[in-house]
């Protein structure tokens, strides 16, 4: 992402920059034009942004294929015992942590003398042969349109980011996986595919980004027609920006951090930054109503859409307009958003940009406890003054960020560090194993951006919280991207773990927390896990009516014949502890494979009944056969 | 003092299973009194580990938190515009009632108590045995989840025992739920108020307030941890020492915090209090004759001066496993229901919820019987009572014959997985000997027979008449019968299959079981059984009945064997007096003078009846006098709703069906066959 990337900038720096680039992007903008066509025509040639594009066809290429992220980045203990991360595209990156180890031995009683290695490479001995459908690959051939067999490609496209998917990766084991992936170019190629499977009933799973984290991608074990996994990451073009009524249509294949970048050219943003935005795709957004970090400003998925256009077996649904709002019965935009690639695949999305901030504050404020910073964060709800991000970590994440400090080489840092651990501590009275920290990010004019600043921190003052500077607010949003890193080292030293979350009403929150995290802790003693588990959250977003929680659950499973096993057991029990205590299924992970069980529970048997009926009129064959959702 | 019991782990009570089957060690807390300063024990420093789950907060907090919550709000807005009045009015008067019921409990009066009970219980007791093993895993529970400490009620002195121990141990004492009437004694309510009581109105009905006000305090109590919560679940004081159904209001308040989320778990701790010879003994055989328990005040309570001069022989404080709320709960209950409406207003418990919270009742009752310790006395007790009662007044009893049936009996009862408090080192015939002598007030023991005493008549009075006599007579066997009932709970299922073999004149079991169950219906409000454990209840009556060579049994038969019938005729015996009360009381209500009926009649009534039946010679048992059980009947026959309530005024009027009541007696009897009366037992309480 450009501004992880973007080295260590002071911040007048980068905002200057910024600024730049705004003003730069007003210039290149033609005279009277109303909207600048950066792209129209499909015809599989190579255009010119291609090498500026993340996502190769072949993603091995650049990525891992049993871990997250880039293959040059990860995070290793090097020679003399310390923590490093490797790589040059992060902040982090090239440094050295030297709180991780003792975290890694103290929270999990890991050892570094203990390893626990994945398989180095990818035996295609161990996948199976595909099953083809030769009727449909002659078909295809002619269409020009290009495909794969080949083993690597497959297992890339068979598993999202679950703890068993990757687990089962890192040990050679690979299950049922599509027999053949597919890369259309453009909405057009998509509706040729889409018919020819028809025609040959051979079952469609659409990939975006491949983050899923709910078995979304998994291959329904009892499907026996050829699968084919129908790759968007060429479909990644900006096809027109109209400045008038801020929107630009956007091809669904093309991954966030690219959407943004090239949007910032032109001075625009969507202001969509999921979590996993370097990855995942528009369409997987739109396809399991993704949230993104700075919705406070910005809206969710679905409040970002105008128009989206999806290929089914039908053919193609669509509005015939872009009016901002109808009334025109349900929406068929809510049979899209949440289908989870079991109707179609969405091709063309039409959203609203926005002209790209010209200010940027990060800030951070620490609170005597949890349970104060949840009042807190209610408040400035009720207020409906959020900053475009405010986040609330507990006292197990607090220490979990101060472990993925870096090295620093100032001594001025440091003893500035020393002196504000002393004032909170010491003078403030605050309890170390109890305090809590809020990270934030402003965004706006300079004057809105301070004004706004001073309302949310006078809040915090009103419990017990104290500003505790740009820096630990910044690193926490920039961790953001690096914990996911993270698991695979864990994973190197029997530490198996994975995160989850919900949306719950305020007056649960606490509740929600307290027992979804002792749930956690119980079962996994229960299950002869040795060793305490990490379980910790953070409530990651505010609304009117609650908040949205992400739970974070790991343990050293030395000793444990069935890790995975036990792990799921734990991660299902914590699920129902969760809609025991009011909370949803899910806020953006969307439910896939993983929490189909609990699908009629949430939405009532008449609501299956609707859905069910939806996915019969629009795919009677079970075309996109992946069996999400319902 | 040390001593060990024998425990048996019933089958079905998974939930402590593991935990009977060790050997528990009791130790005498009053050993140390004896030997050092109370003062010094007074001014002990106390410093307990707390629940770690929240911050501690003071009383004042506590109320405060009570008062602002969102549920009084907005009770008290719906009770103003019921009553037309306005909400400040409505919200002071709940300022009053938590003021009449708080707590407010504080360390120099805890000293003051333990001081106190320290001289108290040194005059009254021979020994206080508290199992230490049950106080470490109250002490660990205690800093895990909010605990409820369930004691069962025999006697005042279980008062404030639990806090002297919790004291004396270090650990958090409790706020212990009390009946009003405590509050209004001079200078003793205060300090009951500060050692932790809070103060429960008797009747409550319907007032709307009043239960918001309770149920509000009780459940932040829970939620914050403030202290571990006392109260009898059973809600009364048991004038027959025999466990009573569980009431289900507190029960209620303390699990909601659980159900609805708002606490991760909640830890009930049963406790087992049992006493070698109660201090209301005489008092409470007069109340259930129909004597009026005398008002709680503190000259009523010097004037009992006299009873702390008698020895009262030991106590034995048995604390339970402490029990996972939410382990017990598991697949009882759904607690989504409570997604869809704010948890801090008010809402009707669901059935599912009833059933659960009276499910988890009954299971803490049948455990607090299963953890109390039986002691010789109430095995002679038993025995006692099966003689004919002119025996026991007129010729008396051979001791001989009572001390080696006790010894038959003893093996029986521990065949059966009892706790027996039967000394080993003291010959077998000294500890039956002091039994007897410690019970002088009862039986009287001369030239090789046991007598029972009756009161003393009052002297230069005029010659008592037949039902005096039979009053009197009857209020000593009902102090008799009370120690029997101490260790009813362990015969009382064997003794159903007993009386389901002998009435149904069977050997099949598809034939006996019907009639167990029939009976366990029937007498749900007298005994405690586990809602929906009927079959399990008979399995585990047989398993112990083949265990002791009683009977035998097959897939399809149940057959008495011959050296059986001293066993199955003993057990018979042991539920007739049951059986018999419930008939006398049937046949009143078939008379055809009774039509519609109050309580207040009908007790008077029934008394009349069995006296007269008595005096007649038709019925033996005096027990047919207790009102707690023509009470129970009542209870029950309104569960099975064959007595309705016509009319709803200050004075409940009942209505009954004599048809059903005949067919209920011939059932009984064994002139037509069982049929179910309703629903499984217990599933409608």
């Amino acid at each position: 992402m450009a501004s992880n990337s973007s080295g260590s900038s002071s911040d007048r720096q980068r905002i200057a920059q910024q600024r730049l680039r705004i003003i730069a992007g007003h210039l290149q903008r033609p005279e009277d034009g109303d909207s600048a066509v950066l792209s129209a025509e499909c015809k599989g040639q190579v255009s010119k942004t291609d090498e500026e594009k993340t996502v190769p066809k072949r993603r091995q290429e650049i990525m891992k294929w049993n871990g997250w992220g880039y293959s040059d980045t990860k995070f290793l203990f090097n020679k003399k015992g310390q923590a490093e991360f490797t790589g040059k595209r992060y902040r982090l990156s090239g440094m050295i942590i030297p709180g991780l180890k003792d975290w890694m031995e103290g929270t999990f009683g890991a050892n570094l003398q203990h390893k626990s290695p994945a398989t180095p490479v990818l035996t295609s001995s161990a996948v199976q042969p595909p099953t083809i459908n030769e009727a449909f690959v002659e078909e295809v051939k002619s269409t020009g349109i290009p495909f794969s067999h080949d083993a690597e490609d497959r297992v890339f496209r068979a598993h999202g980011h679950c703890l068993h998917e990757v687990f089962a990766l890192r040990e050679g084991k690979i299950g049922r996986v599509p027999d053949m992936v597919i890369w259309p170019n453009c909405h057009n190629d998509v509706v040729k595919i889409v018919e020819l499977a028809c025609k040959h009933n051979v079952c469609l799973m659409p990939f975006g980004g491949g983050t899923s984290v709910s078995s979304a991608l998994e291959c329904p074990p009892e499907e026996t027609r050829s699968i084919v996994s129908l790759d968007t990451s060429q479909m990644n073009r900006i096809l027109w920006i109209d400045e008038k009524n801020l929107t630009a249509h956007v091809e669904a294949g093309i991954v966030g951090q690219d959407l943004e970048r090239l949007l910032n050219e032109s001075g625009y943003c969507t202001g969509h930054e999921p979590d996993s935005m370097e990855f995942s795709s528009l369409g997987g957004w739109v396809a399991t109503r993704a949230s993104g970090m700075k919705k406070n400003i910005y809206g969710n998925i679905e409040d970002l859409v105008i128009h989206i256009k999806m290929v089914t077996p039908q053919g193609v649904i669509e509005k015939s307009c872009q009016g901002p709002r109808m009334s025109t019965g349900p929406d068929i935009h809510h049979f899209i958003l949440g289908s989870e690639g079991t109707l179609g695949v969405v091709t063309e999305v039409t959203m609203k940009i926005r002209p790209m901030p010209e200010y940027q504050k990060y800030g951070s404020v620490v609170f005597p406890n949890f349970e104060q910073g949840v009042a807190c964060l209610r408040e400035v709800a009720k207020q409906r003054c959020a900053p475009a991000s405010i986040r609330l970590m507990d006292n197990e994440q607090f220490k979990f960020g101060h472990a993925l400090k870096p090295q620093v080489s100032s001594i001025f840092t440091s003893f500035l560090d020393g002196l504000k651990k002393l004032y909170i501590t010491k003078f403030k009275g605050f309890d170390q194993d109890r305090l809590c920290v809020a990270t934030l990010l402003f965004e706006g004019n300079r004057e809105k951006v301070l004004q706004h600043e001073k309302q949310v921190y006078d809040i915090a003052a009103k419990f017990g919280g104290l500003a505790a500077g740009e820096d630990n607010g910044q690193r926490g949003y920039m961790l953001t991207f690096v914990i996911a890193y993270l698991r695979d080292l864990g994973m190197d030293y029997y530490v198996i773990g994975e995160s989850f979350e919900t949306s719950v009403p305020w007056d649960r929150v606490l509740d929600i927390c307290r027992n979804v995290k002792a749930r956690i802790t119980r079962e996994c003693k229960d299950r002869g896990v040795q060793f305490p588990p990490l379980s910790t959250c953070r409530v990651t977003q505010t609304y009117d009516a609650g908040a949205c929680v992400y739970f974070y659950f790991a343990f050293n499973y030395r000793g444990l014949s069935e890790p995975v096993h036990v792990y799921e057991q734990v991660e299902h029990a914590a699920r129902e502890e969760i809609l025991a205590n009011g909370g949803s299924l899910s806020h953006h992970h969307g439910v896939g494979k993983l929490r189909k069980e609990w699908m009629r529970d949430t939405v009532s048997s008449v609501g299956m009944g609707m859905l069910k009926s939806v996915k019969d009129y629009v795919d009677p064959q079970n075309i996109f056969g992946n069996r999400n959702l319902l | 003092m040390t001593h060990t019991t024998h425990n048996f782990s019933p089958q079905y009570m998974e939930s402590v299973k593991g935990d009977l089957v060790n050997e528990e060690e009791f130790v005498d807390i009053l050993e140390e009194r004896r030997n050092s300063s109370d003062l010094g024990h007074a001014f002990r420093t106390f410093s307990p580990h707390p629940y770690k789950g929240a911050p501690s907060c003071s009383t004042a907090d506590l109320n405060k938190a009570v008062l602002e919550s969102q549920y009084l709000r907005y009770m008290a807005k719906e009770i103003a515009t019921e009553m037309g009045s306005s909400v400040e009015e409505v919200r002071e008067e709940a300022t009053g009632i938590l003021e009449e019921m708080s707590q407010n409990l504080q360390l120099g009066f805890i000293r003051l108590m333990g001081y106190t009970v320290s001289k108290m219980s040194k005059r009254l007791f021979s020994s206080i045995n508290v199992n230490m093993e049950g106080l470490n895993r109250l002490q660990q529970a205690i800093q895990e989840h909010p605990v409820i400490l369930m004691p069962n009620h025999r006697s005042y002195a279980d008062f404030l025992v639990i806090s002297y121990i919790l004291f004396t141990y270090d650990i958090p004492v409790p706020v212990i739920a009390a009946g009003s009437p405590l509050a209004g004694m001079k200078m003793v309510g205060e300090i009951l108020r500060r050692s932790g009581a809070f103060f429960i109105r008797r009747a409550i009905g319907s007032d709307k307030l009043y239960w918001a006000v309770l149920s509000e305090y009780v459940k932040t109590i829970v939620r914050t941890g403030f202290a571990p919560v006392e109260f009898y679940v059973e809600g009364l004081r048991s004038r027959t020492l025999k466990s009573l159904t569980p009431k289900l209001g507190m029960m209620h308040m303390v699990l909601e915090p659980y159900f609805k989320g708002e606490v991760f778990d909640v830890t009930l701790v049963p406790i087992s209090i049992s006493y070698d010879r109660v201090l209301e003994e005489s008092l409470l055989a007069h109340e259930l004759l129909g004597v009026p328990k005398p008002k709680e005040s503190t000259t009523g309570l010097l004037k009992a001066t006299k009873v702390l001069q008698e020895d009262y022989g030991s106590m034995h404080v048995n604390f339970g496993r402490p029990l996972s709320v939410r382990h017990l709960c598991q697949g009882k209950i759904n607690r989504c229901q409570y997604n869809l409406i704010p948890r801090d207003l008010p809402q009707k418990p669901t059935a599912e919820a009833q059933a659960c919270v009276s499910w988890l009742a009954h299971l803490v009752v049948r455990i607090q019987e299963e953890g109390s310790l039986i002691s010789p006395w109430s095995l002679m007790a038993c025995l006692f009572l099966q003689a004919p009662t002119t025996v026991l007044t007129e010729e008396g009893l051979l001791w001989q014959q009572l001390t080696e049936k006790t010894l038959w009996l003893r093996k029986l009862a521990l065949d059966f997985g009892a706790r027996l408090n039967w000394p080993e080192k003291i010959p077998d015939l000294d500890v039956m000997a002091s039994s007897v002598a410690l019970h002088r007030s009862i039986v009287q023991r001369k030239a090789g027979r046991v007598y029972l005493v009756r009161e003393e008549e009052p002297a230069g009075k005029r010659p008592i008449s037949a039902e005096e006599g039979a009053f009197r007579t009857a209020a000593a066997v009902l102090m008799m019968a009370s120690y029997r009932n101490q260790c009813l709970h362990l015969f009382v299922r064997p003794a159903m299959v007993a009386t389901a073999i002998h009435i149904a004149k069977t050997t099949q079991r598809d034939k006996i079981f019907p009639f167990f169950f029939f009976l366990q219906d029937l007498f749900a409000n007298e005994f405690i059984f586990i809602p929906g454990k009927s079959s399990q209840d008979f399995e585990e009556a047989c398993f112990f009945l083949k265990k002791c060579a009683a009977i035998d049994v097959s897939q399809q038969e149940v057959t008495v064997s011959d050296a059986g019938q001293e066993v199955l005729s003993f057990l018979r015996a042991l539920l007739k007096p049951f059986i018999d009360t419930y008939q006398v009381v049937f046949r009143y209500l078939c008379e055809d003078g009774v039509h519609s009926f109050s309580e207040k009649q009908s007790l008077p009534a029934v008394r009349n009846l069995a006296t007269k039946l008595i005096l007649s010679g038709e019925l033996y048992t005096y027990e047919a006098l207790s009102s707690d059980t023509q009470k129970n009947v009542l209870s029950a026959l309104r569960r099975l709703e064959i007595v309705t309530k016509s009319r709803v005024s200050e004075q409940n009027e009942f209505r009954v069906n004599k048809d059903a009541v005949r067919r209920i007696g011939d059932m009984l009897s064994g002139k037509i066959p069982p049929q179910p009366l309703h629903g499984p037992p217990g599933t409608r309480l």
